[in-house]
């Protein structure tokens, strides 16, 4: 007879909870690409404020935000305790190794990506969201110009590499990530996973290009 | 020396048992024809060694013609060697060029212990199997053929799924030392008929438990798995076992 296990401390249940927290992530980049994305209308920052002043005022969007931190928490967690399993099960390496030969060397770097990207965050939330933080709780919400601060960030140009080098690591991360999530999840399908890859690869070009495209076209003074 | 043949050098991993610490050694493989097998090159040069008093190198093989799944070796960076869908013995020398140095070793992963040399200890993969447990079916006389219709598809994939011939070339290819794929063609082949219906949920929950407590890694879906498999086992298999081991531990 079969006794079940805790569903998350199976290899398939920590698995799952890595994809759907993954994906959840991946929702928030839609939300954080489509208000930044403003800053092209090249209104001199109003309507980008605007919608940054919602984004960090609405009471919803404030839950929504603590979810969002619980998820990017567990994400990290579960990677960590399946990477510790992953190094536990071969404590003797190969000398040599052909990965390229079956397999993309993005899809084995997820662990190197993830890491960059954590770093790239805590630069990122010094940068933009400590401050506004620090503006809504003072009740200066108001007055607080996001944009302004993006053209002040944006002005150095080894930020702006810094930038380019954390957009990089997520354009690559989640060209693996999406549709691996699907895949965990059971969902793979003849006719549906062509089509959840060919979105994936669009996804992540489109989001990361439009995040890249930010603080490039910022330093260059094409957006005033 | 007959013509075309080669010239090779070995770079092998020598282990005595499994609690020794091991290291490679070099060997030289003259005069080797192009038409032999992978493990018949090993032959010619393991009666070499016996011949000149030293002790052979350790491999496993059985059937020699691909089906038994007994061949494993870690060929220059990849299980069984550069040739995709092929065991060890399956791949022949002339896959390879005169002179080339060829790394040769054993899957290295937690549950296949160094039994010596390039021989690995595959009992884990055994208890994972022991622990799917029984298929309930009627016995006595032989029933008709078509008593049970099952969907064409459906008896592809399971077919498929149960040409698995538990290598580990799976494990061994992967990063992660993971046995998805193996598990999860196991779990398939049943879970795809009609009589593998009435242990379905405690099957795949057992073989996956049994799987984690080898010391398996986890699944990344680099997809390495399937690439290096000799029997083209599909990925498709690891989202199918997915989907059961949810649908078991939810309901």
């Amino acid at each position: 007879m079969s006794e079940k296990s805790f569903f998350l401390s199976s290899s398939i249940g920590k698995k799952i909870a890595m994809g759907l927290t993954g994906l959840f992530l991946i929702s928030f980049l839609i939300v954080h690409v489509s208000v930044n994305s403003c800053i092209f209308i090249n209104d001199g920052g109003i309507t980008f404020n605007t919608a940054a002043h919602f984004m960090a005022t609405n009471p919803i969007i404030r839950i929504i935000e603590l979810g969002l931190f619980a998820g990017l928490i567990l994400h990290i967690i579960f990677a960590l305790l399946l990477t510790i399993e992953n190094k536990k099960a071969r404590p003797v390496g190969y000398q040599k190794i052909n990965g390229s030969a079956n397999s993309n060397w993005y899809s084995r770097s997820m662990g190197i990506l993830g890491s960059l990207l954590l770093i790239f965050l805590v630069v990122h939330l010094a940068h933009f969201w400590i401050d506004t933080k620090i503006a809504v709780f003072t009740g200066k919400a108001d007055e607080h110009n996001t944009f302004n601060e993006m053209k002040k960030v944006f002005s150095v140009w080894y930020i702006v590499a810094l930038y380019l080098i954390g957009v990089g690591s997520l354009l690559f991360h989640i060209l693996h990530g999406f549709q691996s999530a699907f895949q965990t999840l059971g969902l793979n399908h003849k006719k549906y996973t062509p089509i959840i890859k060919k979105t994936g690869l669009w996804f992540s070009i489109i989001v990361c290009l439009l995040f890249a495209s930010m603080p490039v076209a910022i330093f260059a003074e094409l957006i005033k | 020396m007959s013509q075309g043949n080669m010239n090779l050098t070995l770079k092998v991993w020598k282990q005595k048992n499994k609690n020794e610490k091991g290291r490679f050694e070099t060997f030289d493989a003259k005069g080797i024809s192009p038409d032999m097998s992978f493990l018949e090159m090993f032959d010619v040069v393991n009666e070499r060694l016996i011949s000149s008093g030293k002790e052979p190198i350790a491999f496993d093989h059985d059937c020699r013609e691909g089906i038994c799944g007994m061949c494993s070796m870690y060929i220059n960076g990849r299980p069984h060697g550069p040739k995709q869908g092929v065991t060890t013995c399956q791949l022949h020398m002339r896959s390879f060029k005169d002179g080339d140095t060829i790394v040769v070793e054993p899957w290295r992963s937690a549950a296949f212990p160094v039994i010596k040399d390039l021989a690995v200890n595959r009992s884990s993969f055994d208890r994972i199997i022991a622990s799917g447990g029984f298929v309930s079916v009627n016995t006595g006389n032989a029933k008709d053929a078509n008593n049970i219709l099952i969907p064409k598809h459906d008896a592809d994939d399971a077919f498929n799924a149960a040409a698995c011939i538990g290598c580990g070339a799976c494990v061994a290819a992967c990063k992660n030392s993971s046995a998805m794929l193996f598990v999860s063609a196991k779990v398939s082949q049943l879970a795809l008929l009609p009589q593998g219906q009435f242990e379905k949920k405690e099957r795949v929950l057992n073989m996956v438990k049994q799987m984690d407590e080898e010391g398996f890694g986890n699944c990344t879906n680099t997809g390495a798995c399937e690439a290096e498999c000799p029997k083209s086992i599909s990925l498709e298999n690891i989202a199918r076992m997915n989907r059961e081991y949810l649908k078991a531990s939810f309901s």
